[in-house]
């Protein structure tokens, strides 16, 4: 109820705002609205707005995958973490841009590369987040496992793993906001579909309802995600601790 | 095949750089179907001992020789539960070969039934040692390590624990180690009782019970208790006339 308030505010206010500085540069809620309804019925816009999610699942995938378990050797050992430390601090401050024109030039403009570039951008801060949560693991519990002799893999899943699920639903949740901007760079330098090529084309004839109309769908289909996806996860990870009544 | 320490020491280093004994030469043997009993001051060593027995800690001089397919069941000063697994899950995870019956069982006489599917967050403390117990019962261990596992329980329950625990060591061959301030724990359970001394901790006297726990009476264990007392302070007299007489000579 609260939060429906919340959006219906924010509506509000973006209507208001449109008013008073005219249409050709904020278009009203109606405006936009119908931008997205010509896109939807003409099947461009879920064109591009697939072409968008399947990169955004791809990359996402293949980050989060590859930094957790990077994150958690280097948790672990203690060789790991010195050798990869460098190369850590070297992508994070990385610029996205410069990954993803490199990608390009390297790789071509090819979806390989697209995917490559993004996923290389979120690599590092699911590494930093993950090797924390490994950091923070409870050692007399690993040590109960050990006594107790449980398999790896069931320590794993029922020691190890409840211990991190916070730390990758947080990583999730920035990678999934991280991920999506840096895909409509990727598409707007080179490629010829997907939610930030229609935002270059939107730029190109200043066509601020088309640049709204996809940028917003878009941002639904993140928020459908993370309320479907993410929440729940996160709710069942949690579901032992005791809750405030 | 019997549990044997017999570590010569065990040194750790402190955040400040300098060198602590903890433990100095030890040696001592649990047959199965035997309990030993360890008893000292806090902050002694046992739990370094422990840990070193269980094959957590390998940085120490000596050797410690069990059975190499021994099963452990441990129960830890501090429950160590998963907390994010409930009181079931917990019992299963370390022992996945427990039986329905044998489990039912283990609840009942620990009277955990009404918590099987509860989180241990949702336990009191005495609760949760229940389910450690539990665990570590249901594992059918061929060495018991238990480290003050009836603390902060109240007397009824503590004196039924110990029956229990006493229970599954006569139907089973199992080495028992079990670690407490208790002199009336360790007297009702103990086949073999070492007192050890303040760090570095070493075997001050090594005193068998005779007379077979099922045998031991009220009666009995007033005996041995007061046998105990005169014996450990005798003891002491004897080290502090021990330590005197070195001063003297000095």
């Amino acid at each position: 109820m609260l939060r429906l308030f919340s959006f219906a505010l924010f509506l509000a206010i973006w209507w208001i705002a449109a008013l008073l500085v005219g249409g050709a540069k904020l278009p009203s809620p109606p405006a936009v609205l119908q931008v997205m309804i010509a896109e939807a019925s003409s099947g461009a816009l879920f064109l591009h707005l697939g072409a968008t999610l399947a990169r955004v699942a791809l990359a996402f995938v293949l980050a989060m995958s590859l930094g957790s378990a990077i994150g958690y050797l280097m948790g672990r050992v203690k060789l790991a973490d010195r050798l990869g430390d460098p190369w850590l601090i070297l992508l994070l401050n990385l610029p996205a841009l410069v990954v993803i024109v490199l990608a390009y030039i390297w790789a071509g403009l090819t979806e390989a590369a697209a995917i490559t570039a993004i996923a290389i951008n979120k690599l590092p801060t699911a590494i930093v987040t993950l090797r924390e949560g490994t950091r923070a693991l409870d050692r007399s519990l690993d040590e109960m496992a050990t006594v107790f002799a449980m398999p790896r893999w069931r320590a794993f899943r029922h020691v190890v793993l409840p211990q991190l699920s916070p730390y990758i639903a947080a990583s999730a949740r920035s990678g999934l906001s991280l991920v999506w901007k840096i895909v409509l760079v990727a598409e707007l330098l080179g490629r010829p579909n997907g939610v930030g090529f229609e935002i270059g084309v939107a730029f190109q004839l200043f066509d601020t309802p088309r640049l709204l109309a996809y940028s917003l769908t878009f941002a639904a289909v993140v928020l459908v995600i993370e309320t479907l996806l993410v929440q729940p996860f996160e709710a069942r990870a949690t579901r032992w601790r005791p809750r405030a009544a | 095949m019997r549990l044997e320490v017999d570590i010569t020491g065990k040194t750790f280093r402190s955040a400040a750089g300098g060198t602590h004994e903890v433990l100095a030469p030890l040696k001592f043997a649990v047959c199965p179907g035997e309990v030993g009993v360890l008893i000292g001051p806090s902050g002694c060593g046992k739990s370094t001992m422990l840990r070193i027995i269980l094959g957590l800690d390998s940085d120490f001089q000596g050797r410690i020789s069990r059975p190499p397919q021994a099963r452990i069941g441990m129960v830890f000063q501090e429950p160590r539960l998963l907390p994010w697994r409930s009181v079931e899950q917990n019992v299963r995870l370390a022992a996945p070969d427990v039986t329905d019956a044998k489990l039912s069982e283990l609840f009942r006489i620990l009277e955990l039934e009404a918590h099987r599917s509860h989180f241990p967050g949702e336990l009191s403390l005495g609760l949760a040692r229940r389910v450690a117990l539990a665990r570590a019962f249901a594992v059918e261990p061929d060495l018991l390590v238990l480290d003050e596992p009836l603390a902060s329980l109240d007397d009824a329950l503590a004196g039924r624990l110990r029956d229990e625990i006493a229970t599954l060591v006569a139907s089973r061959p199992v080495m028992t180690l079990l670690v407490t301030h208790s002199l009336d724990d360790a007297i009702r359970l103990g086949d073999r009782l070492f007192f050890l001394s303040p760090r570095p901790a070493r075997i001050v006297h090594e005193v068998p019970i005779a007379i077979p726990r099922d045998a031991r009476g009220d009666a009995e264990i007033a005996a041995i208790k007061a046998s105990l007392v005169q014996r450990t302070q005798n003891g002491q007299d004897g080290e502090h006339g021990g330590e005197r007489a070195s001063r003297d000579i000095s």
